[in-house]
């Protein structure tokens, strides 16, 4: 399979505080690439450059290059809504905007100039359907996105995210405030959807990476220990930190 | 100890509602000392009345009621495209440390003493008013912008305060669903904040329609019904500070009666401004 986006050399700093250590990684077309590792490791920090996220920090400092279908992401005339619309977010605590579940999804589709009421209908049917909240959304898609579950919120967020049309999505922790019931909707969903999308999915629970990843990277400290298939760092990890971290020694 | 503790709770709870009966001693004095003329020209003879002359037993307050509306209105005009901007640009785009900086100054701008205000408007302003516009200097848009200034530290304090309280996961989902800053502040962060920045304005207002020394020294004092923003004007304050040391009777009450207007107008526009501030925390 083709290399969806090229990481290089990444560094990464919050004022003196040297978060990411010369990351390279390969993320595949059309797979879950689960990063796993303990807290304070740069998981999200990661997951943030592949959409510049963490440029709105001002005392962030980033080196390397990444490359998002050969184009460099980091080159100075990319425009972000263009790189954020490519890759799309959701984000570990599901934050709809306070609006309701209509304008919550049609909202960047909208400010990307999509006007058509019948189109943008169309696009949240289809969205809710894809992050299975349509049937219990359907009737009532004027209610403010806030007043819905945890686990509907966050579904929202995904359908959300949809609405772009990306072609990689981004997942922060997306189920650690769910119950079990909700976590596995969701996972459903992302198994559904890698079909059409590249999702990374940064996850404090590696059961939930060896349930959806293709393939694993473990990250500690800032520094990528490991990468390789689910099925090989989860049997015969050739990291001894990994084999600690999984076997839950550690984290 | 247990007495103690009882002893300290009764004395806290006396000071505290000694503080509010102070607000209930005034409103009742000011009753008191107004209400009979109010009643003997009758609320609307006193309110919307265009004549005051209390020599001649003419007491209808319309023309500083206007006066007041006016120089409200284009303190307003003057702050708000100023305070807002300025919270914008401190809360969504400059660094921490720059806030840090910028946002104690601009508070200390309501830290100047009003007749200093008063003075540089009269120095100041009153020749650029004069070249530019006409007229002598002293009228409704002296005022104004004089007032505007001193309720800038308000608005834009508070503005601030309520732009700062939007999530921070509010920004960061409208970034990442494509918007550029300027949309998520248009679209997402303005509407989050709007309560907020509404009552902070209210209490701009409240404190032009209260204020009283720089007016004087730069409004005019003329108790007409101005045509154009360029005519002096008198405010409701300024008619009270004014005549109040030598006016006896009748003359006296009216004034006091004034001060009845001034306080209710007060008391709305505070109810308004907490009510918002309220709506906006349930929501």
């Amino acid at each position: 399979m083709e290399d969806k986006i090229v990481v290089k050399g990444l560094n990464l700093c919050f004022d003196t505080h040297h978060v990411l250590k010369s990351i390279d990684l390969n993320i595949r077309a059309n797979e879950i690439l689960s990063i796993i590792g303990p807290a304070n490791s740069g998981k999200t920090s990661f997951l943030r450059t592949l959409n510049r996220l963490n440029d709105i920090i001002s005392t962030v400092k980033i080196t390397g290059e990444i490359l998002l279908d050969g184009i460099d992401i980091y080159k100075k005339d990319i425009l972000l809504p263009w790189l954020r619309r490519k890759v799309g977010m959701v984000f570990a605590l599901p934050v709809p905007l306070p609006r309701s579940i209509f304008e919550n999804i049609v909202y960047g589709p909208r400010l990307n100039g999509v006007t058509s009421k019948a189109k943008l209908e169309e696009l949240v049917e289809k969205t809710l359907k894809a992050a299975f909240l349509w049937d219990e959304v359907k009737d009532r898609l004027h209610l403010s996105g806030t007043k819905l579950s945890g686990g509907q919120q966050q579904r929202l967020c995904i359908a959300r995210a949809l609405a772009l049309e990306p072609e990689v999505i981004l997942l922060d922790e997306p189920c650690s405030g769910l119950d079990p019931l909700s976590t596995s909707r969701i996972e459903e969903a992302l198994y559904e959807l890698k079909k059409q999308y590249t999702i990374v999915l940064v996850t404090n629970n590696t059961k939930q990476a060896a349930r959806v990843g293709d393939n694993v990277a473990f990250f500690l400290m800032g520094e990528m220990i490991e990468y390789g298939s689910t099925e090989q760092i989860f049997t015969v990890p050739h990291d001894k930190r990994t084999e600690d971290y999984i076997t839950g020694r550690f984290g | 100890m247990k007495y103690r503790e009882n002893l300290i709770q009764i004395g806290l709870l006396l000071t505290a509602l000694s503080t509010i009966a102070i607000l209930f001693l005034i409103a009742l004095f000011i009753l008191h000392e107004g209400l009979p003329i109010i009643l003997k020209v009758g609320i609307k003879g006193f309110i919307c009345g265009s004549h005051w002359s209390p020599q001649q037993g003419h007491f209808g307050i319309f023309p500083m009621i206007i006066g007041t509306v006016w120089i409200t209105i284009g303190a307003l005009l003057v702050s708000l495209p100023l305070s807002l901007s300025c919270a914008i640009y401190l809360s969504e785009f400059s660094t921490t440390k720059v806030r840090a900086v910028l946002k104690p100054v601009i508070e200390l701008l309501a830290g100047i003493p009003s007749v200093v205000y008063g003075f540089i408007g009269m120095v100041v302003l009153f020749p650029m008013v004069r070249n530019y516009f006409g007229g002598t200097g002293p009228c409704i848009l002296s005022a104004a912008i004089i007032l505007g200034i001193m309720i800038l530290p308000t608005i834009t304090s508070i503005a601030i305060d309520s732009l700062q309280a939007v999530p921070y996961s509010f920004r960061e989902g409208s970034l990442s669903l494509g918007a550029t800053r300027w949309q998520t502040i248009r679209m997402v962060i303005l509407p989050a904040a709007k309560s907020g920045i509404l009552s902070g304005i209210i209490l701009g207002v409240g404190r032009a329609v209260g204020e009283t020394m720089a007016v004087i020294m730069i409004a005019g004092n003329s108790v007409i019904i101005p045509g154009s923003f360029l005519d002096p004007v008198r405010t409701l304050t300024a008619n009270i500070a004014l005549e109040m040391n030598y006016a006896t009777g009748d003359h006296r009450q009216a004034l006091f009666a004034t001060g009845i207007v001034l306080f209710i107008a007060i008391i709305i526009l505070n109810i308004i401004a907490n009510t918002i501030a309220r709506r906006g925390v349930e929501k």
